[in-house]
């Protein structure tokens, strides 16, 4: 049991809660989007500054748990110099490993670091501190800057 | 042991023998993740004690059939048992009256039942309802509901950065306008016991209509309405250790006589033709289809087991727990409790610096203790003391210190692995 914690609060989630990256906002941004769960009152703001098909710029702001503000560092950092069909390929295996849809080695492997929050499937009302800022990012990237909610 | 009065033979006893009080409750020989529950998640809902669950089981199982309907011998019974619970009800409220309790799903029913039944036919603009900033979304959002319908304004009495209300500000906030004064009879998020008896007073006194939610006060011991003056009181079975999907309602005779029906229905009607209907005598005609019979006589089951183990006792054991708690948790580096007022009830509500109550509740339950982390549905509360969530350990009298030792424990594993 003290293992599945140390799966989910791993070294590389700690540090990222704690010591977030990309953490601020990109006054150049030109796609936005904010996140909401009403639930525990997490709240993301990503912002992609998007050079024709490549994101030069991934950034985010707000508060949430140690899940979700790792999920959103992590993310950044991963997607930054990223185009936006691979992002949203990204997206989708996240998503698919997070909610525990697969367990396929490639895709783990091709998540890198963001591997890291695949502990989160085994706590269910903790996916969607993990999936927030994707989904953020997905409705940012679709130019609607309307507020995404988990519910 | 127990003490027991020599004098007075059939008195509870005066002190709570808690390991056989938590032998009468299953659920606590429960292993949570390879550890003993420690149930500290009360203020959201009571486990339940086995005179409950057999109540339940054995209404099903010997007395099922519908109530105030049949000739036949087992719904007479079934009657009996339901109307039995009601009395039974009525005394914990000190209620007069049979007819004023009223039985409902729970807290949030009986708010909305007085919003509409009472409220509505009689608000209009100009007129104000007084709330406080303590209150639980179901003592807000259905007067919300009803400013929006009749052009009512809500006011709001403040609270100081304790959390307590600033009762001073009645001299302001409480006018001629107001109509209806609802307040919390004990905060969810911070367990502050409001003084609702000098609210109650000063209400009455601007001609105001006084409705008391009760629902983390009850769990906690009787109350007394007619020496309290309230004109409505709500409460839920559920967080008292009953069956869920049951509330009550009290409310003083002459105001209910005079409100229309909330729901319409079967048994809330004397006679129904197509020109008209006559309504049911009170509490009926606010008891509109079948109503959750086991879960009434499972309620009325739940408040005798209470009263046997004596009220105060209960109380002092819970005194106990909540400075045990405060202590133990008010001196743990890191820690910072929200909600001191000075008058509380066996909540404890607290963040730990720079870790989000969610991953505090994540890892206290690898350690089997339960708590609530979240806004605990009184955001305006959370607001105030600008933080989005707290982790809220919330006791009950089958609690023990060392659970609340396992509660501290568990922090300081949080502390580990955030260090």
């Amino acid at each position: 049991m003290i293992s599945d914690l140390a799966d989910l609060y791993q070294e590389i989630i700690v540090d990222h809660g704690k010591r977030p990256r990309n953490l601020r906002v990109i006054d150049v941004a030109n796609r936005t989007a904010e996140g909401f769960n009403p639930l525990c009152g997490d709240r993301v703001r990503v912002y992609v500054q998007v050079d024709g098909e490549r994101l030069a710029d991934i950034s985010f702001t707000g508060s949430g748990c140690a899940i979700c503000t790792a999920s959103a560092s992590l993310m950044t950092q991963f997607l930054k110099d990223r185009d936006e069909t691979a992002a949203h390929e990204t997206f989708e295996q996240f998503i698919a490993v997070v909610t525990g849809q697969t367990d396929d080695e490639d895709t783990l492997t091709a998540l890198g670091k963001l591997a890291a929050l695949a502990g989160v499937r085994k706590y269910p009302v903790r996916v969607k501190c993990a999936t927030l800022p994707w989904h953020t990012l997905e409705a940012a990237l679709q130019d609607t800057d309307n507020v995404v909610s988990t519910e | 042991m127990p003490v027991t009065d020599p004098t007075r033979p059939d008195a509870p006893p005066a002190t709570l023998d808690v390991a056989r009080v938590r032998a009468e409750f299953p659920i606590l020989a429960e292993t949570i993740n390879g550890r003993p529950l420690a149930y500290l998640d009360n203020a959201a809902t009571g486990q339940k004690p086995r005179a409950t669950i057999d109540a339940v089981r054995r209404y099903y199982e010997t007395t099922n059939a519908n109530v105030h309907r049949g000739v036949h011998s087992l719904s007479v019974a079934a009657t009996d048992a339901y109307e039995g619970a009601r009395d039974r009800v009525r005394r914990f409220l000190g209620a007069a009256d049979i007819r004023e309790i009223i039985f409902t799903r729970g807290t949030t029913e009986s708010i909305n039942l007085v919003a509409q039944a009472y409220g509505r036919p009689r608000l209009g603009p100009g007129d104000e309802i007084l709330i406080t900033h303590l209150e639980h979304h179901s003592n807000i959002v259905p007067w919300q509901l009803l400013c929006e319908q009749t052009g009512a304004t809500l006011r709001v009495l403040p609270i100081d950065d304790r959390g307590a209300l600033v009762v001073d500000r009645l001299d302001d906030l409480l006018t001629e306008r107001t109509r209806i004064v609802a307040v919390g009879h004990v905060s969810n998020a911070l367990g502050t016991v409001n003084p609702i008896d000098a609210i109650i007073e000063r209400a009455r006194a601007a001609g105001a209509v006084t409705v008391i939610d009760g629902a983390q006060a009850a769990p906690h011991g009787p109350v007394d309405v007619q020496e309290l003056g309230c004109d409505f009181y709500a409460l839920s079975a559920h967080k008292m250790f009953g069956p869920t999907g049951v509330g009550v309602l009290y409310g003083r005779r002459d105001l209910l006589e005079a409100m229309p029906p909330y729901q319409g229905g079967g048994e809330m009607i004397k006679s129904v033709t197509f020109d008209g209907t006559v309504y049911n005598a009170l509490p009926h005609k606010f008891e509109a289809g079948t109503p959750n019979i086991a879960g009434v006589v499972g309620l009325g089951a739940t408040i005798e087991y209470l009263e046997s183990l004596g009220w105060d006792a209960i109380e002092a054991h819970e005194r106990h727990l909540l400075d045990d708690a405060t202590e133990k948790l008010g001196t743990l580096p890191g820690v910072r409790l929200i909600g001191t007022a000075p008058e509380k009830i066996a909540v404890v509500s607290f963040v730990v610096e720079g870790i989000h109550p969610h991953d505090v509740g994540t890892i206290l339950d690898h350690e089997g203790v339960a708590i609530r982390t979240g806004h605990h549905c009184a955001q305006p509360v959370m607001d105030f003391f600008d933080v989005p969530a707290t982790a809220r350990a919330s006791f009950a009298l089958y609690n023990t210190t060392d659970e609340i030792d396992a509660l501290v424990q568990g922090l300081q594993r949080v502390m580990e692995v955030f260090g």
